[in-house]
């Protein structure tokens, strides 16, 4: 049954109040979700105070300065800082969206910082992504043929190439997946608009042969049709693609099998 | 606790193979229920406060009394198959297989009860 309320371990409290830089000119204050699996206690929402005269202009910008300055302890991923390795997604005033490409100019008031929701928490900011990279693998991401291996290259004309697009940007943030009400409720057994997008885009690589075997892997109540169409995923993509789209094409594609 | 990899978790025990056929079942219906209501309002509101014998000469009609049975029939299937995929969004488990059963018996059985009264006013 669904829960609508958090467990007793993870009802979130009030952390600690960090005090303000001295001589800050533009102060201002952000409120993280903090959770360490070491001290047993509940997760807790920490306020730190920055000068953004002093800041950079993105989330992640004043991530990293909370983490240098004033809380080494604060833990949250990040790599390429330029929206391409997916690693800061969180959620952010309420969105979820990659830190290192959502400015700060963005946000009204407080920022609100937490990590994805719905997922198991490893530390901080950091959710666990294992199921979400496994349902990932479990719709083969790869090439599949059946034909002998050309001598050069499998070949592709520009316009089966060109459907592609919007598809093979996907990095697999999980801000998608983690925005959607039915992966929240049945995330063991649906596969979420990230998996589904990519699913969509092998099915329609013009050089993939195993489409007929894609589509019978994905005709199942759970795997595919928990998509309501909700559309949480599109909106919040912070790559600006469109999951939900993908979703209908391939339930297209079932019902031109059978109908 | 269990010992399995990753890969098995999202597995599963794989695809079940249907879903196609409901999820057109439901749009079907859908597009029947967006013609069918309007003509049921419309032929109930002809008989608004008339009298119960102009009632059931009213729907000892064919049409009105066809439309009304359609109205039934689909509005029901719909009704359960939109319930049974509320149930399965939210109730997991044994609970699930019970309430779906609950629902589909309930369903079928307004259905027929409707179907049944339409019947005896319109025979």
């Amino acid at each position: 049954m669904v829960e609508l309320a958090l467990p007793k371990n993870s009802r979130v409290r009030r952390g600690r109040e960090w005090p303000m830089p001295k001589g800050a000119e533009n102060p201002r204050k952000f409120r993280i979700y903090r959770w360490n699996p070491d001290d047993g206690n509940n997760p807790q929402v920490d306020t730190y105070h920055i000068d953004m005269k002093k800041c950079g202009p993105m989330v992640l910008d004043a991530l990293i300065k909370i983490k240098n300055e004033i809380d080494p302890t604060l833990t949250f991923r990040r790599s390429c800082r330029e929206g391409i390795c997916g690693s800061c997604a969180m959620n952010i005033d309420g969105i979820n969206t990659l830190a290192c490409i959502h400015g700060l100019d963005e946000i009204r008031g407080d920022v609100k910082i937490y990590p994805l929701p719905h997922m198991p928490v490893v530390k901080d900011l950091i959710p666990d992504l294992t199921h979400f990279y496994a349902q990932h693998a479990s719709i083969m991401p790869w090439l599949e043929t059946k034909t002998n291996e050309p001598a050069k290259e499998w070949r592709q004309s520009i316009e089966d190439r060109s459907k592609l697009d919007g598809l093979y940007e996907c990095v697999m943030c999980a801000s998608c997946s983690t925005s959607c009400p039915s992966y929240w409720w049945n995330g063991d057994k649906y596969l979420g608009p990230a998996a589904l997008l990519h699913a969509y885009r092998w099915i329609i690589d013009s050089r993939d042969e195993a489409t007929g075997e894609r589509l019978d892997d994905l005709e199942d109540p759970f795997k595919l049709y928990r998509c309501h169409t909700i559309m949480n995923c599109t909106k919040t993509c912070p790559k600006g693609l469109n999951p939900a789209k993908a979703i209908a094409e391939i339930k297209k594609m079932m019902l031109e099998r059978v109908v | 606790m269990r010992y399995l990899t990753d890969r098995k978790r999202a597995s599963g025990m794989g695809s079940g193979r249907s879903g196609v056929h409901h999820f057109w079942a439901m749009k079907v219906q859908a597009v029947a229920l967006a013609i069918l209501v309007p003509l049921f309002v419309f032929c109930f509101g002809c008989v608004l406060g008339k009298s119960h014998a102009e009632v059931v000469e009213f729907y000892s009609r064919p049409f009105p009394a066809i439309v009304a049975a359609l109205t039934i029939i689909v509005g029901f299937r719909h009704f359960s198959d939109g319930c049974q995929v509320l149930v399965e969004d939210y109730v997991h488990g044994t609970a699930q297989k019970l309430l779906i059963m609950l629902v589909i018996c309930l369903s079928y059985g307004a259905m027929a009860t409707g179907l049944f009264a339409i019947a005896r006013i319109a025979l």
